[in-house]
């Protein structure tokens, strides 16, 4: 797979680290509700069709970047910086 | 219908070679309703509905099939069987999975060729050999058999890893489990197929489920590519899709999917006489009958349901096995093939209730599907007869992180290097 860091260019995925669910947000700081923090930290949508996550440029830039995936078929569909 | 295997049927069509031997399952057509419908024809699938039948008396079941039989990881492991677990809830399930295994070939009237080669995870520190007393000495007190070796009686079994002084990795010691070892995995799916369908379930194949059919909170049949198929109780066994069949229920889960690679070399003659893991890195190989060395790593790191691999898990897996053991840079891959399976946080599989009333699940099995088949299958069955957990099941729920009730065994959960 070829991931296309915004600020390098095209790359081999061996230079990238996944860095899960760009769609998650996380619960407030001072959110007491376990169950909102329960859902973000170890439920995922995982769907089979496009997804949105994070990738960061270890190996190259080290920038953090969203990437917009389908996971059925692993075709970039779109980036953002 | 195939009539029971033997010396005699043997004899009989190797006499009578004009007659072709019979199918070993049925292939019916779906009928309207059952009393119990799992999805998913994999091993944990099958097993299921053999046991449904064979110890609870429900024989009017449907596996629903969305390909053929053994297309899914039930084909695509490593074919690795232990019982080398030491965190409460993980003993008990995994040593009765391996109490099945011994007995399955005779339970099955189906050759599974069961081969109890033992297993050795090297260690390669003085502290991972101290971890691994501790893992040895919980599993013998759990009735395990579990040995330590030290690096003398490891260079004596294992005389083909590298010893020398430049070993990145040097070999301490390892912990040994002799009743380890490997099973033919085509066999299990077979055998189990072929003893479910003499019990009288229906193995339907190439039937995908698209919907899961609800009343109020009540479970209530599917709808699938070959027509409604109504039941009131509906097992989900499809684990590497599970998110996306439970999603049909409305149900989010703490499942990733992910892809393991596993490789296969040319053959070549006997020289790996045991299953061998390290303790360096997640890597684990035998050599099959046939004489490939079959081996494994990690998954690929990024969730994903396409089976190709990436070629960078490639190279850290082919370097592993070339540091590991120097003589396999002189041997050619044959195969590499990948499987998706559930990746859960803990690295722990669930085989639960869900808040869906008849609905129950069994997935994110990460690393230790295979092995898991029969006691799987076992007290999947019992949950779905009884509709409560069995002794052995009951820590696999949905809800043990709310409650911090992880079974953290390895730190091999979807986020490895989180852990």
């Amino acid at each position: 797979m070829r991931v296309p860091c915004p600020h390098c260019g095209e790359r081999d995925v061996a230079e990238f680290r996944y860095g899960g669910d760009a769609s998650k947000m996380r619960p407030t700081h001072d959110t007491g509700d376990l169950k909102q923090w329960h859902d973000y930290k170890f439920v995922f949508d995982n769907p089979k069709g496009p997804h949105l996550e994070y990738w960061q440029h270890v190996y190259g830039c080290r920038q953090w970047f969203k990437l917009n995936r389908n996971t059925a078929t692993n075709e970039i569909i779109g980036g953002e910086k | 219908m195939a009539k029971g295997y033997s010396i005699f049927s043997l004899v009989k069509h190797a006499l009578r070679p004009s007659e072709p031997w019979p199918e070993a399952w049925e292939k019916p057509e779906p009928k309207s309703s059952y009393d119990v419908i799992i999805i998913g024809g994999g091993g944990h699938g099958l097993a299921t509905a053999y046991y449904l039948a064979k110890n609870h008396g429900i024989k009017n079941i449907a596996v629903l099939e969305k390909s053929y039989i053994g297309s899914g990881n039930v084909g695509r492991n490593t074919t690795l069987i232990r019982s080398n677990y030491m965190i409460g809830g993980n003993t008990a399930f995994f040593e009765k999975s391996m109490q099945l295994w011994e007995g399955l070939s005779h339970e099955l009237n189906f050759n599974c060729m069961v081969s109890h080669r033992g297993q050795m995870i090297l260690a390669v520190s003085p502290g991972q050999v101290d971890a691994f007393a501790r893992r040895g000495n919980i599993m013998r007190l759990n009735g395990i058999d579990a040995e330590l070796m030290d690096r003398n009686e490891v260079m004596k079994e294992l005389p083909y890893l590298d010893y020398s002084k430049e070993a990145r990795f040097p070999v301490h010691g390892a912990i040994h489990q002799p009743r380890a070892g490997t099973v033919r995995h085509d066999a299990v799916a077979w055998g189990y197929a072929r003893a479910a369908s003499q019990l009288g379930v229906h193995i339907i194949e190439n039937c995908e489920v698209s919907a899961i059919l609800k009343d109020g909170d009540k479970v209530v049949g599917v709808e699938t590519s070959r027509g409604k198929i109504l039941s009131s109780k509906v097992g989900i066994a499809v684990a590497g899709h599970t998110s996306h069949v439970a999603k049909m229920a409305g149900l989010r889960l703490p499942v990733e999917s992910h892809i393991l690679q596993a490789f296969v070399t040319e053959p070549v003659k006997p020289i790996v006489h045991h299953v061998v893991s390290w303790g360096a890195e997640l890597f684990y190989l035998s050599q099959s009958d046939k004489g490939g060395i079959v081996f494994g790593g990690h998954i690929d790191g990024f969730n994903t349901y396409t089976q190709r691999g990436q070629f960078h898990r490639i190279q850290n897996v082919m370097e592993s096995a070339t540091t590991l053991l120097p003589f396999m840079s002189r041997m050619r891959l044959l195969r590499h093939w990948g499987g998706i399976q559930d990746m859960t946080p803990d690295g722990s599989p669930f085989i639960c209730k869900t808040p869906i009333d008849g609905l129950y699940l069994n997935g994110g099995w990460c690393y230790q599907g295979f092995k898991a088949t029969p006691a799987s299958g076992t007290t999947f069955a019992y949950m779905i007869a009884n509709d409560q957990e069995h002794e052995l099941n009951k820590c696999f729920s949905l809800d043990r992180f709310e409650k911090g009730k992880e079974l953290d065994e390895y730190g091999i959960g979807n986020w490895a290097y989180k852990q």
